[in-house]
């Protein structure tokens, strides 16, 4: 029986997805750093040491790349392995088992074998932690065939998505972000799935589509909510998954509004928010009565001081000036 | 016993082991008061090792090193100043306030570099190594990283590859006995460390890490092995860090969150490296209580004067955020 907003924290949504998976599935186990750290991994796997044993969650020594494998070869053999990395950069050492094997292998033997693994990774931006604590590697993945990218952005779909990942048949590259982990929001009690591939729309409006992902989409709804207040009318949508990306969603939206605006926490060149924007000109650019544009991450590593960091991470009031200037771009 | 050294040496060693801990314990407040905002990953109670270890190099030798790495930057002669500086995210520092206290660099001083990827500068370590060896320069390099390290990949592949090339490169593990939260027992099953690099061919060491003369000593031989172009050869040094993993305690979150026994802390308290060497300096007639007060006094100063000189310096640029991703 779900409780009708019954509050909770992004992170211990994500600990109430994995204890209910857990639970159901025996062949659902978690591995990675961190899991019995007192820290913010620890805060996400909160309980499950003590009721799942340490056979079904594993804290392992720093060995990003045989973890990471071994969760590609635990699904190969019919678990549902959940590998956690504390800071998506550390994954970069398990680029072979995630991009080489895992994202191949279902095609590369016929269909014959699936890969059922749920390869989570934390953004840990900020803090003046610079470049290597910091980067959001979503557009990395996302192109590769054969990955499936979520990026959840509210309590609610991080633990729908977090099921939905587990259930899903294929590698999925479970992304979230520690600037989410206190944020508080509704979440249903009962198991429930937030479809891979779908996005939503968190505000109505007509005048500008606003699309982000992750953390981006509250910096997204707090600039539309500001710029309400402007009498300007924003449509923001959530995409959820960076891939697949709902393109009915997108288009939809885009065909209504005429404009288009990406807010993305990756970095610029050969982005997320160019392939939303790529999209959108191959299919629908008819409907387009101004030009596209970008909110991302300049291409530049993270700087650690925070004097470069508070220009280096766009916010709501980037997204705003964003959309003024493209609303003014048809009067000119 | 000790005679063979001379005065200056061992004065030397001491001063630079008083360097590294007050300077560290210097950032401890800062950082309580939240003026330090970057990760610090403390090196207290870990000096003798990048003592005594860069005691036995040359400063063309080269170092490379992790997340926990003022130390092995300030035995190696580089600036203090520069690292304050680096650590409050100005403009003077050594990386230009663009890297923090994880990226520590003085390429004049052989330090080229590190960064905390764990492991992530043991490959890199490997080709300073390979360099040196194609140019047939007698130079060492110095792989720092900790015990925890031993859990990646590249430091097999490396020692693998420095073994067959008979590169000139020390591999050279601090255990402190903790991976962040992570006991060492919780990260291998044998406590055999040093004899990592045998099954490659590789000599090892196991060395007290808190006893800055052996440091030196098994470095020094090392470094005579890799100038004969006898390399590689890998050392453990056994340590203890003082504080928590990073920050003073872990303090994460307003919660304390150091997961170390209290009694273990407590005995390796004891075995305080700089007051061990204090003990027998003391004992050999080295040095006498009052020059001991005015070298401390002189560190103070010098980390006093580094203080200044990174809260008067200025903070990077805004319009200069994308400077330095590539060289124009
Ligand atoms: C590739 C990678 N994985 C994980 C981490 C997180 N991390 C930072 S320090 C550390 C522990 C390393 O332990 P050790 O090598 O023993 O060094 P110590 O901190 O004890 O000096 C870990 C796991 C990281 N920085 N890089």
């Amino acid at each position: 029986m779900s409780l009708k907003n019954r509050k909770l924290q992004y992170s211990l949504a994500i600990n109430e997805a994995l204890h209910q998976m857990m639970e159901i599935d025996e062949s659902v186990f978690l591995i990675g750093q961190g899991v019995k750290s007192p820290w913010y991994v620890g805060n996400t796997a909160r309980g499950l040491l003590e009721r799942f044993g340490d056979e079904r969650v594993i804290d392992t020594p720093v060995s990003e790349n045989a973890i990471t494998g071994a969760a590609v070869g635990a699904a190969i053999a019919g678990m549902r392995p959940i590998v956690v990395h504390p800071r998506m950069d550390f994954m970069m050492y398990a680029m072979d088992p995630i991009i080489n094997e895992s994202a191949n292998w279902h095609y590369m033997f016929g269909g014959n074998s699936t890969v059922p693994v749920v390869i989570w990774s934390i953004i840990n931006r900020g803090g003046e932690q610079a470049a290597q604590h910091s980067q959001a590697l979503h557009t990395l993945c996302a192109h590769i065939p054969g990955l499936k990218v979520v990026m959840p952005a509210t309590p609610y779909d991080v633990k729908g998505l977090m099921i939905a990942a587990i259930k899903d048949d294929n590698p999925v590259i479970y992304i979230d972000d520690r600037w989410l982990y206190n944020l508080e929001g509704d979440v249903p009690e009962e198991i429930y799935s937030v479809p891979i591939g779908k996005g939503i729309i968190c505000k109505k409006g007509k005048d500008i589509t606003l699309v982000s992902v992750s953390y981006m989409a509250i910096e997204a709804i707090k600039a539309a909510e500001y710029l309400k207040k402007e009498g300007i009318d924003v449509e923001v949508i959530d995409l959820r998954s960076v891939k697949p990306i709902d393109k009915e969603l997108l288009f939809e939206s885009v065909k209504k509004t005429g404009r288009l605006i990406i807010a993305d926490c990756g970095w610029k060149t050969c982005g997320f928010a160019a392939e939303i924007s790529a999209m959108v000109c191959e299919n629908i650019f008819e409907y387009l009565k101004s030009p596209i544009a970008r909110i991302t991450l300049p291409d530049t590593p993270a700087p650690a001081s925070f004097a470069l960091e508070k220009v280096y991470y766009p916010k709501s009031n980037n997204i705003i000036a964003k959309i003024q200037e493209v609303l003014k771009w048809e009067t000119k | 016993m000790r005679k063979k050294y001379n005065k200056n040496f061992l004065v030397g060693l001491y001063r630079t082991m008083m360097r590294i801990r007050i300077c560290e314990e210097s950032l401890v407040e800062p950082i309580l008061r939240g003026e330090v905002k970057c990760p610090c990953h403390l090196y207290s109670g870990e000096e003798a090792i990048a003592t005594g270890v860069c005691a036995a190099l040359d400063e063309s030798d080269y170092i490379f090193g992790s997340h926990r790495s003022h130390g092995h930057y300030l035995a190696k002669g580089c600036s203090m100043p520069e690292l304050i500086a680096e650590i409050y995210g100005k403009e003077t520092g050594c990386s230009k306030g663009r890297g923090g206290s994880m990226h520590l660099i003085a390429p004049e001083k052989g330090m080229l570099g590190a960064v905390p990827i764990v492991g992530g500068t043991i490959s890199i370590a490997l080709g300073a190594a390979l360099a040196s060896k194609i140019r047939k320069q007698k130079r060492v390099t110095v792989s720092f990283f900790g015990d925890g390290t031993t859990g990646e990949g590249v430091l097999y592949e490396s020692l693998n590859f420095a073994s067959l090339k008979k590169l000139p490169i020390i591999f050279a593990c601090e255990n402190n006995l903790y991976s962040t939260h992570l006991p060492i027992r919780e990260c291998r099953l044998q406590n055999n460390i040093f004899k990592t690099g045998v099954p490659f061919g590789i000599p090892g060491d196991r060395v007290d890490g808190n006893d800055v003369l052996k440091v030196y000593e098994s470095t020094k031989a090392a470094v005579e092995i890799c100038k004969k172009g006898n390399g590689p050869v890998f050392i453990e040094f056994l340590t203890y860090r003082l504080r928590g993993h990073v920050g003073p305690d872990d303090n994460i979150h307003g919660m304390r969150t150091d997961i170390r026994p209290k009694e273990e802390i407590e005995r390796w308290q004891k075995k305080d490296p700089i007051k061990r060497y204090e003990r027998f300096l003391f004992k050999n007639k080295i040095l006498v209580k009052q020059e001991v007060e005015m070298i401390r006094k002189e560190v103070e100063q010098e980390v006093n004067n580094s203080f200044a000189f990174a809260l008067s310096s200025s903070y990077p640029k805004e319009m200069e955020l994308t400077k330095y991703v590539f060289k124009e």
